[in-house]
């Protein structure tokens, strides 16, 4: 199949705006007449779901937590970017777009990455419309703070909660559209299967959690904005509900899956204490403009330290490797995020680790204490030191923190098209359950950015030139299409149901989890990927023969929801070990052993690889179909990039 | 350490439910509650009993699913969520109990998971500030002085998890329906729709069914993002100028 | 439904109807408090008797001693819907609660405090109130006017140890109420600010300590100049 990424011609700053004249429209009397599907509500899905209501269309919007206002976007801290020039430090659209395409080392649209900067200065305005409160200065105008990756102050933030307010922004315009009548609210309810018609997309099948009910909605489009799926690692910074499984559901009937091993991973998160952990917790990025990392020179110092017999703040200044500042001594400890993650992985490995598990480094304020008192210090961190210390019950103003990497977001998701459409016909993705603007590495503050982008600024224009051109004739859910994918969706949980073995739904996610983080992480090796792919293989079939998932259906039923998701990460799995596997190059997140400079920085084959990898899904048991859709650089310069 | 857990359950919104008594072991310090109770749903999993239910997202605090009503207290003993309460606030051989959100507007689903559907609807009464997508001035052209953006987004902060209604003797949505009020209240963009915001959402807040508020504070004191109740006396401020003089007869 | 019903249906129209009267209630205790006071001049009651005699005539008196009778009524009508809602509000109850780590008890038990109270007013209704305007009162005669002796009546009743006993507590009652519905009442009027209500606060605890300890004291005194 050949990929048609429907970039319109001409130069890169009209491409947009050119578009936006040559699509179709649907005539405000007849918006009416469709109705619109979205599954998620987090930023991308809360946006799109309240624009395209305010627009006229009938929206159903779908989201598995008790209430649209939890989704994972709520979470985001650190801020979003907007090409607002605020500052006046010389920010501009272009400058937003090429740190944006640089930052994701040359692996994304130079199109889609465009028209994301360009929308980024509405996006803010629309915010503060809606009363998001974002941080001012004394004279009444918004603040900017900096981020990793830019030059410029572009960062628009609320305290350390910017995706909490940015969302509950959406919620609210969302809400509005509940009052109007626009918008069917549809909480606690799972995307089980999407439901193809004449080779479109025309509706999904649903599971209604509490009750178990399967039920059919029937639209005119769909558009999933479900999300990242971090959480195939088992331990993630991810909501322990984010899943896979509509993006997946979606591959499976003919949505090709882009770029699927290109995952971001964390530099600072809280380490893993024991086997009980069930999730990690991100602390800011910022901690590293003040705190120093390292860990002891000699593995035998470590060693002392794992067993408690010494402290940390014993170890005398010769015997501390700041490996960060040793190694990369003009950025130090400010290397972008998959240097920095990198290199603790290598420390550990060593055997340098510093607490129990051995897979933890220090980050260490004392000097920054010292230098600029402590006063000052809990001003720019306190409530990241409370939080610290909340959940490890240590002092970080006394002792160094310990942090470890831990995957974040994934870059990878639904191949989309200029218009966000997949490759099934009125299925659309948006936010991050796409692929498209993140290339192999996302900057700091850019995820809030492209979910509001894609909801607020881009769908509410592009789908009008689907439904333009397609009748606005309902289809029942007695439809036997509707009938047939109910009755496969009814039957997938009945056999989850009727295994009846002996492990439990978490032994083989964490099973999985160990898998994927130790072949497919922070640092893969074409040897260990083929390894994976076997024992993902294993697992799958041991899944399928041996899981004990209790209760019925007909009920709210944790360990039935868990079942259906695991078993589309293991699937998922596989697929992102091949995606891994197949690219010979190191690039932003994906790093290969095999691929790297002397010096062990990343090393991109832009001659070979400088395209999407856009896997199709062929039949239960076979091997996926590789497609590419080459990336045209007709704007920047691919270059190496160097923190040394 | 060692804990004997009483956990309330109940299979259905129709079933009467009760509390039944579990024993756990080997409980590290380090676990976070909410991974305690994972610890012994792998166990009632392994026995082939129905785990336990409640609800939980995040786990770092901020997207309010989490609940719980632990030993007589909203997430427990410390001022945080449920899923921020770590094990090193217990100590071995503590019993405790654990019991879903008690309100009538929070009818219990299943053990101790709730509905907490009404806050939604309370938001929907009026809870937002009535723009559509384009078309909105320059974020720049609205200036708003820092302690006025600091004071809506103190009120901002609320993650709706309930735990206010929980707490309170009354089972009232005061600090819930006024930090919102308050929110936009505050800021200049909520001016327009300021009367109706307030007469439309306390109204909704009475449908619900939850109580009125006595000014104990315990939702202040619970709040694990420390909503102050003096949103509630701006919410009252709001609503009496609202009734007293909107067109609304 | 008019606004006005719809207001006085609502929990705030209800709870500032609680507010309102409680604050007029509070402002009648520091005026009752400075007519009782007389009591204890020691001119053998005649002050009191004639301050006594002058309420009972002044009709703009009249007209307020009514309004308080509707406030009290009003205050203890709405706080009966108030409560009735409110316990609807949570139909099941918490097996283990620890109320005393996020409030004030007496913020908790409004309603307690207010019935003993209420129990409180209606005997002393009925042993000063309803025995001087119905009851037969001796006379007493100053520059030879006569007035009703009700300072005899109030010495009498204070002679009695169990008497006083209860005045004593119940002003302990009433403390608690006032120490919480003070304050209360302003947040409810939304009188809220960050320079005052600190202020509100301690004049509030103040209050609900000096105007009680006073009303007891009248009895007290009054028992032991008897002994």
């Amino acid at each position: 199949m050949i990929l048609d990424s429907k970039i319109p011609q001409g130069p890169l700053a009209e491409k947009w705006t050119k578009h936006k004249f040559n699509i179709k429209l649907v005539n405000p009397a007849n918006k009416r007449k469709y109705d619109v599907i979205v599954v998620g509500t987090g930023l991308a899905g809360a946006s799109a779901a309240a624009s395209l209501a305010e627009l006229g269309y009938n929206v159903k919007a779908f989201c598995f937590q008790d209430s649209p206002r939890r989704a994972h976007s709520i979470a985001a801290q650190g801020g979003i970017n907007a090409a607002k020039n605020y500052q006046n430090d010389g920010d501009s659209v272009y400058r937003l777009f090429y740190d944006t395409i640089k930052g994701g080392d040359y692996r994304a649209r130079e199109a889609n990455v465009y028209r994301l900067a360009e929308v980024s200065v509405n996006i803010i305005d629309q915010c503060v419309a809606q009363g998001v409160p974002f941080a001012r200065e004394y004279g009444g105008l918004l603040a900017n703070r900096s981020f990793g990756g830019a030059q410029v102050s572009r960062t628009f933030y609320a305290k350390g909660q910017t995706g909490q307010q940015l969302l509950l922004g959406a919620y609210s315009a969302l809400s509005r559209q509940v009052a109007n009548g626009k918008v069917k609210l549809y909480p606690r309810t799972e995307m089980m299967d999407v439901v193809m018609i004449d080779g479109k997309a025309r509706g999904i099948v649903t599971r209604n959690l509490v009750t178990g009910k399967i039920e059919s909605h029937s639209a005119h489009a769909v558009l999933l904005c479900t999300g990242g799926y971090g959480n195939v690692f088992f331990l993630s910074t991810n909501a322990m509900g984010s899943n896979v499984t509509a993006a997946w559901r979606a591959h499976r009937k003919g949505a090709f899956f882009s770029n699927p091993s290109f995952t971001q991973i964390h530099p600072t998160c809280i380490p893993v204490s024991g086997d009980h952990q069930s999730k990690l917790t991100l602390m800011s990025e910022s901690l590293r403009n003040d705190g120093r990392v390292w860990v002891p020179a000699t593995v035998e110092i470590a060693e002392k330290l794992r067993k408690g017999q010494i402290n940390a703040n014993d170890i005398k200044e010769e015997d501390r490797d700041y490996y960060l500042e040793r190694k990369y001594p003009s950025f130090g400890n400010l290397v972008p995020r998959d240097v920095a993650s990198r290199n603790a992985k290598y420390v550990c490995d060593e055997g340098r680790g510093v607490n129990e598990t051995g897979e933890a480094v220090f980050l260490d304020f004392r000097d920054a204490i010292k230098r600029d008192g402590r006063n000052v210090i809990e001003a720019k961190y306190g409530n990241l030191f409370d939080m610290y210390m909340q959940i490890t019950g240590d002092n970080p103003y006394e002792v160094p923190m310990m942090i470890y990497p831990a995957v974040h977001y994934t870059m990878g998701g639904l191949w989309v098209d200029y218009n966000l459409m997949t490759t099934i016909p009125g299925l659309y993705a948006l936010g991050e359950a796409n692929f498209s603007d993140h290339g192999a590495n996302r900057l700091g503050a850019s995820a809030l950015m492209q979910g509001l982008a894609d909801g607020y600024f881009v769908i509410p224009y592009t789908i009008g030139d689907y439904l333009a051109q397609n009748s606005a004739e309902r289809i029942s859910t007695d439809h036997p299409d509707f009938k047939k994918t109910e009755q496969e969706v009814t039957q997938r949980l009945q056999k989850l149901l009727s295994i009846k073995g002996e492990k439990t739904v978490d032994y083989f996610h964490k099973k999985l989890g160990k898998i994927m983080w130790e072949y497919c992480g922070m640092a893969r090796t074409a040897e260990g990927l083929s390894k994976a792919k076997a024992m993902i293989k294993e697992l799958k079939k041991e899944f399928w023969t041996n899981v004990n998932v209790l209760g019925g259906n007909d009920e709210l039923n944790l360990s039935l929801e868990k079942a259906n998701r695991v078993s589309d990460f293991i699937e998922l799995g596989e697929l992102m070990v091949d995606d891994a596997l197949h690219r010979n190059e190191s690039c932003g997140g994906h790093f290969r052993e095999e691929y790297q400079t002397p010096e062990g920085e990343a090393l991109r084959d832009d001659e070979n690889f400088a395209y999407v990898a856009a896997w199709e899904y062929k039949g239960e048991g076979q091997e996926e179909a590789l497609n590419k859709e080459e990336l045209v650089f007709e704007n920047v310069k691919l270059t190496q990039r160097s923190y040394k | 350490m060692n804990l004997t857990l009483k956990i309330w359950r109940q299979k259905n919104s129709a079933d009467k439910g009760a509390l039944k008594e579990y024993k756990i072991s080997n409980i590290s310090e380090d676990m976070s509650f909410l991974e305690m109770l994972d610890v012994l749903n792998e166990e009632l999993s392994e026995k082939g009993e129905d785990p336990v239910h409640f609800d939980h997202d995040c786990r770092e605090g901020i997207c309010g699913m989490c609940s719980l009503y632990i030993d007589g207290k909203p997430h427990g003993p410390q001022q945080t969520t449920t899923c921020q309460l770590h094990m090193r606030s217990f100590k071995d051989g503590d019993v405790i109990t654990i019991e879903p959100w008690r309100a009538k507007s929070f009818p219990v689903l299943k053990d101790l998971v709730v509905d907490r559907s009404s806050f939604d609807r309370i938001i929907q009464a009026g809870g937002y500030v009535s723009v559509n997508t384009g078309g909105v001035p320059d974020a720049n052209e609205i200036p708003i002085s820092k302690s006025i953006a600091d004071l809506a987004m103190d009120a901002a902060q609320c993650i709706g998890c309930g735990a206010c209604v929980a707490a309170c003797k009354n089972a009232s949505a005061m600090l819930f329906t006024s930090a919102k009020i308050s929110q936009l209240a505050l800021l200049p963009q909520g001016q327009v729709e300021r009367k109706i915001r307030a007469e439309k959402m306390v109204a909704q807040m009475d449908a619900e069914g939850f109580g009125a508020c006595t000014n104990t504070g315990a939702c202040e004191a619970e709040c694990p993002k420390g909503i102050s109740i003096t949103n509630i006396a701006r919410m009252n401020r709001e609503y009496f100028s609202a009734i007293a003089s909107s067109d609304n007869v | 439904m008019s606004w006005v019903s719809k207001t006085l249906s609502s929990t705030l129209g209800q709870k500032v109807l609680m507010a309102l009267t409680g604050l007029f209630l509070i402002l009648f205790l520091v005026v009752h408090l400075a007519g009782n006071l007389q009591l204890l001049f020691p001119d053998g009651g005649e002050s009191f008797n004639k301050y006594a005699a002058n309420m009972a005539n002044n009709p703009l008196i009249r007209v307020v001693s009514i309004g308080n009778f509707a406030f009290i009524l009003i205050h203890v009508i709405y706080s009966i819907i108030l409560t009735k809602r409110n316990k609807q509000s949570r139909p099941v109850a918490y097996a283990v609660t620890k109320p005393s780590t996020n409030s004030a008890w007496a913020s908790r038990n409004m309603g307690i405090l207010g019935t003993i109270i209420l129990i409180f007013l209606l005997v002393h209704l009925k042993g000063f109130y309803y025995e001087i305007k119905f009851g037969s009162v001796p006379m007493a005669s100053y520059d030879g006017e006569e007035y009703k002796d009700v300072f005899a009546i109030v010495a009498n009743a204070y002679s009695n140890i169990l008497y006083v006993a209860f005045y004593v507590v119940s002003m302990g009652f009433l403390a608690f109420h006032l120490s919480h519905g003070f304050a209360s009442a302003f947040q409810t009027l939304g009188l809220n600010h960050v320079k005052y209500s600190p202020l509100i606060r301690k004049v509030g605890l103040g209050f609900s300590i000096l105007i009680p300890a006073l009303f007891a004291l009248i009895p007290l005194v009054m028992f032991f100049q008897n002994q």
